[in-house]
């Protein structure tokens, strides 16, 4: 699951990863920031995207709502990106 | 296009609770396996489960597996299988005990046994006060079991094929199910997975309709490829609608929000649920309430420039109390309703929640399909568990807590009847027919070849509104009949959808359309199935016939998809062990 860092990842499979979540909250979030963000994203924002999507779905609801902090500092433009959505 | 061909002793096709409940069956009994997943199976839609598993274990209050199965016939207003819920009810703290023994972090009282807490329509004494029955991780059961099973599977080496979609059955001359085709998103590769039993753990169709609660990812893939093999779907025409979810959104709002003095109202401000419960008001069941805000709406009390939600007011309470215990429901509101509870009630609606028909089973787990006037006869190398099969322990209407219960108990004994299947089956597959993957195949060339083609979205839109607005919580004969029209034209629509992505890899385009294909398939069985049940009876609740008519209806329905027909088997009335649990009007 886990992707080396600076790959490139390929956009089919970061789409499919933010828009089949377990839970609802999360894909409506995801589905939307896809939609809006996903092809402006470079090969970086592209793997920090990849590793925030492997976040656990509570883990990553709770990261997204502000009461959880992410600890991967790499991340956190993306965190900001989506609490501000 | 050049097909692999894989070969297993058994394949399972989703990897939620069921799925993985049964594919640790299979791998630990040292079977060589396969489980399909369109996703990582921690991100199966069994995560959002929240509430718990419901065991007679006895920690809290002094309790009984035949109370648990007296209350789930009741909840299932007797169209359930008493063999089924006496086998689930009886072995509900067994399969606990498993997965406590497998690692799951339950919460615990304070002498170490795992907590329980009450949960509604769960009574002790045959109904006759509520017991604490619910076993909890906190409010992240589905979570917490999840992540022990799939743990539990990668000690015992079970092989996972995630992002694969399954695609199609593969049957044999004699109607048996020798395997699945499926294709391999990163690649676009289609692949055959031969197997001497296969399973279906697939989960629900909840998105069907457009107010829902289920993650994008239940679109009754099992559903769709059963009916597409010729396989009956049983008793799809019930469906529960949980009263709360957020209007235009659809997510959840827990019964814990009026359990803290959250009031149901409508657009003139009055608490509406005194006139339809005065007693219970706004905790009445799920059932009750819907109804009630159904009737709210269709007479022109509902809220907004539509007249078509209510709102769940939580403004009288102290401020503290919504954000110190329910920070989650409050952050749910401010971001999909941009309501802050603390000041505005949250717009809410009837949404469907989940699928009580799907594909019909046996306790065992083995699907049926009536043949030469046995209704019970068994599709050999067949099986399903979960929310995507009906054994039937739900019935009319599910029980809180049943549902996680229901996929350790089947998802295990499917894993069971696989394994002695297997066993009287030495020595080679079975060989595949010749054109085994062509229908799969014809279906991806016509995606890829499609001139002006439908828009996937827009039809799955249309299907959507048509299932809400026609087949919702109340059904009028009118609305019924117009609706059985349209989802068939939506059904034509489907048949002609296009996509302007024709890449192979990660083709998410082409998934969604192949979601569609089977979803439509699982809409057009629940959509028949209420328009053709003349009768009221747990979730299915028609205008014109407003009682339960055990005369004519105590069967079960069965949609074909060829002929778009109905036709029916008999509920199992008789339990395995103790006398029938009879008939009775279902009143709380």
């Amino acid at each position: 699951m886990t992707t080396v860092a600076g790959a490139d990842v390929p956009l089919g499979r970061l789409r499919w990863h933010c828009m089949r979540r377990g839970l609802l909250e999360l894909d409506l979030v995801l589905q939307r920031f896809a939609q809006r963000e996903l092809d402006g994203l470079d090969a970086a924002g592209r793997a920090a995207l990849d590793r925030l999507l492997d976040y656990d779905d509570l883990e990553l609801w709770e990261i997204v709502c502000g009461r959880r902090e992410c600890e991967d500092a790499r991340l956190k433009g993306l965190v900001a990106l989506l609490r501000a959505q | 296009m050049n097909v692999t061909k894989r070969s297993y002793d058994a394949v399972i096709v989703g990897a939620g609770g069921a799925g993985l409940r049964a594919a640790l069956q299979l791998a630990e009994a040292g079977l060589n396996i396969a489980v399909l997943s369109k996703v990582f199976p921690t991100r199966s839609h069994t995560v959002a489960a929240q509430g718990g598993v419901a065991a007679s274990l006895g920690n809290s209050d002094e309790d009984h597996w035949h109370w648990h199965m007296y209350d789930t016939v009741k909840g299932s207003d007797w169209l359930g299988d008493q063999d089924s819920i006496e086998y689930m009810c009886r072995m509900a703290p067994e399969v606990v005990y498993e997965l406590e023994h497998f690692g799951m972090p339950f919460t615990r009282t304070e002498d170490g046994r795992i907590y329980q807490r009450p949960f509604g329509g769960h009574m002790s004494n045959f109904g006759e006060k509520p017991v604490r029955r619910a076993c909890a991780a906190a409010d992240r059961t589905g979570h917490a079991m999840l992540h022990t099973l799939y743990q539990r599977n990668v000690r015992a080496n079970t092989r996972f094929f995630v992002e694969w979609m399954a695609l199609d059955l593969v049957r044999g001359p004699e109607g048996e199910v020798l395997g699945v085709t499926a294709i391999e998103m990163e690649t676009g590769e289609v692949s055959v997975f031969q197997a001497k039993a296969t399973l279906f753990a697939t989960g629900g169709s909840g998105r069907m309709y457009y107010a829902s609660t289920n993650a994008f990812i239940n679109t009754g893939d099992g559903l769709g490829m059963a009916a597409r093999a010729g396989l009956p779907i049983q008793d799809m025409e019930f469906f529960q609608f949980h009263p709360t979810g957020v209007y235009g959104a659809g997510i959840l709002i827990t019964e814990g929000v009026r359990g803290e003095g959250g009031i149901l109202r409508n657009k003139d401000g009055e608490r509406f649920m005194e006139r339809y419960a005065p007693n219970a008001k706004d905790l009445a069941s799920r059932d009750v309430v819907s109804r009630a805000m159904a009737t709210e709406i269709k007479e022109g009390r509902g809220c907004g420039p539509e007249k078509d939600h209510l709102l769940l007011d939580l403004s009288h309470l102290d401020p503290d109390v919504i954000i110190r215990r329910l920070p989650g429901i409050r952050e749910i509101s401010i971001r999909f309703a941009g309501a802050d509870p603390v000041r505005e009630p949250i717009p809410v609606v009837p949404t469907a929640h989940y699928q009580m028909g799907g594909i019909p089973t046996l306790y065992s787990g083995r699907v049926v399909a009536p043949k030469n006037g046995d209704p019970d006869a068994v599709v050999p190398g067949f099986y399903a568990a979960g929310e995507c099969a009906c054994a039937s322990v739900h019935g009319g209407n599910r029980l809180g807590c049943n549902s996680l219960l229901d996929l350790l108990v089947f998802g295990r004994s499917a894993g069971d009847s696989m394994i002695e299947d297997i066993g009287k089956m030495p020595g080679a597959l079975p060989d595949l027919p010749r054109d085994a993957a062509e229908g799969s195949l014809a279906r991806l060339d016509r995606l890829e070849s499609q001139k002006d083609g439908e828009s996937v979205h827009e039809v799955q839109a249309a299907m959507r509104r048509t299932m809400q607005e026609h087949c919702g919580v109340f059904r009028f004969p009118e609305m019924l009949a117009k609706g059985v029209a349209e989802i068939e034209a939506v059904a034509e629509r489907v048949s002609r959808t296009g996509i302007g992505d024709h890449s192979r890899v990660f083709n998410t385009a082409r998934i969604e359309a192949l979601e569609v294909e089977n979803l439509i398939e699982a809409a057009k069985a629940t959509m028949m199935g209420a328009a053709n049940r003349e009768e009221s009876r747990g979730a299915q609740a028609r205008a014109d016939f407003p009682e339960r008519d055990d005369t004519n209806w105590l069967k079960h329905s069965l949609w074909y998809r060829e002929g778009n027909r109905i036709d029916y088997r008999p509920v199992h009335l008789k339990p395995l062990t103790v006398e029938t649990v009879a008939l009775k009007k279902r009143v709380y």
